[in-house]
């Protein structure tokens, strides 16, 4: 089989000095997904002489001198939620088959203008509604650890794709963890970006006040990379910071001495953590202090709430965004609906949406409905504001909040999807990042059975490059992103 | 004491435009219960006086000069739509379905 494809920032290296070429990156890529791709079901979509073309295209530039990026000539992956001009999105959902896309995404626009080579389009929970990628109309993905076990969700494509070296590096989304979580799952750096530093506009709704789209791949100087590519203000997206992004890449120092970090008292508490995972986490902040920075314990109080206030905001506002699927304007249309408009409605959305997204939709609309609303959506949205205020509390003595990304290493296939419930506690250590727009990135530290073992480090809004700069440093100790699967 | 009746499933079914078959009613009933159970923890949050946090970075509404930008055409714009006619969309009569609001 073909080598995979590791790290951005060597294969930028040499496409630079010219020992290997981007249709020879493109042509790997490939090679990797037909050996890999039937096994792991990564993909929902390739688009290989497209993809082949701009790669020679980006050959050719680098020719003439006119090389536009780093990531000029990197083959990326896209989730399938995230709109290019001319490709499909379906989001995993039946509702969307044969849609294709009349525009790109601000972050496909601007990958495209960085010179990146896109080669498909990756599985997802329908909708991104999920944290083990079975929700898809298509089928799950499997974990490239282990064939038996989920890679996580919802954005699991994605960080399958980069850890089976299929691409080096990949975009999701993070609606409650859903590209921390995977990356964990796969032993890959996922990460969430503060709310609002990448412009939503292209990537399908789920939970505007929550969603946000990040970058996975093999180590945090990548990440900062590719979001530096992304990052910035949009008008198209009226809550995209006005701000320009700052560089992530010249935050990189190496160095973490006179930063606070704050080990999350209620994380290392909570029984629920597999004791492997919290010995890997152990080190890992071990390891922070080891390089000079300070440890002390901070306690988010309102934490153990999350879930709760998660859930009601997240399907209240999902119920609302997917109102849109119609049977009118896009998507599918359900064959036999002639008589009246609510029928073609609600046969078309019987018929077109999966389970889980029904259960969301119903539990959103409930919270929304005349009687409930202050007593759930209202009632989440203060709680919301209590979370945030103990994060900025616990900001006022630290420079980050280190804690796991997930309680246990992946779990089989099947085992959770018999119990929503139990898969969305799972989510107990991402869901706080989204509910306060804090930027927050999964770094593998680490094996627990096999098993690859994720931390996360959450930091205060817009300081995407504190949190970057800490992962960094943390890499350049250790060992760990270099793990890869089997085989 | 059951949180939620099956009629109020079947209510908020119409209402979010999902027919419901009688197995996803009885599938809705435990799974609503049991995450309205579980939700039920915010009763105990003391919120009194708390604001509700719609976004989390508070920003100003942008403000933008009102000029066309670029449009989809027509025919782009009707490309997706199971049943289009010409550039129109297509749906079943509707001014039956006014009196049910």
């Amino acid at each position: 089989m073909s080598e995979p494809l590791e790290t951005v920032a060597e294969l930028s290296a040499q496409l630079d000095s010219g020992v290997v070429s981007a249709r020879a990156l493109a042509e790997r890529s490939f090679a990797r997904l037909d050996a890999l791709d039937p096994a792991l079901h990564a993909f929902l979509f390739t688009r290989r002489e497209a993809a082949l073309a701009e790669a020679a295209e980006s050959d050719a530039r680098r020719a003439r001198g006119q090389r536009r990026s780093a990531l000029d000539g990197i083959p990326v992956a896209l989730k399938d939620n995230i709109v290019q001009a001319g490709e499909p999105a379906t989001c995993a959902s039946r509702i969307l088959e044969g849609y294709v896309s009349p525009f790109d995404a601000t972050v496909v626009a601007r990958l495209r203008a960085a010179g990146a080579v896109i080669v498909g389009r990756t599985n997802l929970d329908e909708f991104a509604m999920g944290s083990s990628t079975e929700n898809s109309c298509a089928g799950p993905t499997r974990n490239p650890w282990d064939l038996a076990r989920s890679p996580g969700g919802s954005s699991g494509g994605s960080a399958a794709a980069v850890a089976a070296g299929i691409v080096p590096a990949a975009f999701g989304s993070d609606t409650g963890g859903s590209i921390r979580q995977p990356a964990a799952l796969c032993g890959v750096v996922g990460m969430k970006p503060t709310y609002g530093r990448v412009s939503r506009y292209g990537l399908v709704a789920f939970a505007s006040s929550l969603d946000q789209i990040g970058p996975f791949a093999h180590s945090a100087a990548d990440c900062a990379l590719l979001l530096e590519a992304i990052a910035g203000h949009d008008p198209n997206d009226s809550t995209s910071l006005p701000e320009p992004a700052p560089s992530l890449t010249a935050a990189l120092s190496g160095d973490v001495s006179g930063l606070t970090l704050g080990f999350l008292r209620e994380a290392d508490d909570t029984s629920g953590v597999a004791p492997g995972v919290r010995a890997r986490v152990r080190e890992a902040v071990a390891e922070l202090e080891r390089a000079g920075a300070k440890v002390r314990e901070v306690s988010l109080p309102h934490t153990r709430f999350a879930i709760a206030t998660y859930y009601l905001i997240a399907t209240a506002e999902a119920s609302s965004n997917l109102a849109r699927y119609d049977g009118v304007r896009y998507g599918r249309r359900a064959a036999d609906a002639a008589g009246s408009i609510t029928e073609l409605y609600e046969r078309t959305r019987a018929e077109g949406f999966g389970p889980e997204v029904k259960r969301r939709i119903l539990l959103g609309t409930y919270v929304l409905s005349a009687g409930y609303y202050d007593a759930y959506y209202k009632k989440a949205q203060q709680v919301r504001t209590l979370l945030r205020r103990d994060f900025d509390a616990a900001f006022e003595v630290c420079d980050a909040i280190v804690l796991p990304t997930t309680p246990e290493t992946a779990f089989r296939l099947g085992e959770k999807s018999s119990d929503p419930l139990a898969l969305y506690l799972a989510d107990i250590f991402t869901v706080s990042a989204n509910l306060a727009g804090l930027p927050g990135v999964s770094i593998p530290c680490g094996l627990d059975a096999g098993l690859p073992v994720g931390f996360q480090i959450l930091g205060r809004p817009r300081e995407d490059a504190t949190v970057l700069r800490i992962a960094d440093a943390y890499q350049r100790r250790t060992d760990h992103h270099r793990a890869r699967p089997p085989r | 004491m059951s949180r939620i009746s099956r009629a109020e499933v079947e209510r908020i079914a119409h209402l979010a435009r999902l027919r419901l078959e009688p197995a996803e009613v009885e599938d809705a009933l435990l799974r609503l219960e049991a995450v309205l159970d579980y939700v039920a923890q915010l009763e105990a949050v003391d919120t009194q006086g708390v604001p509700a946090t719609a976004f989390v970075i508070p920003l100003a509404t942008p403000m933008r000069e009102d000029v066309p930008g670029a449009l989809l055409s027509p025919e782009l714009a009707v490309a997706n739509a199971p049943s289009p006619r010409g550039t129109a969309f297509t749906v079943p009569r509707v001014l039956d379905d006014e009196a049910e609001g």
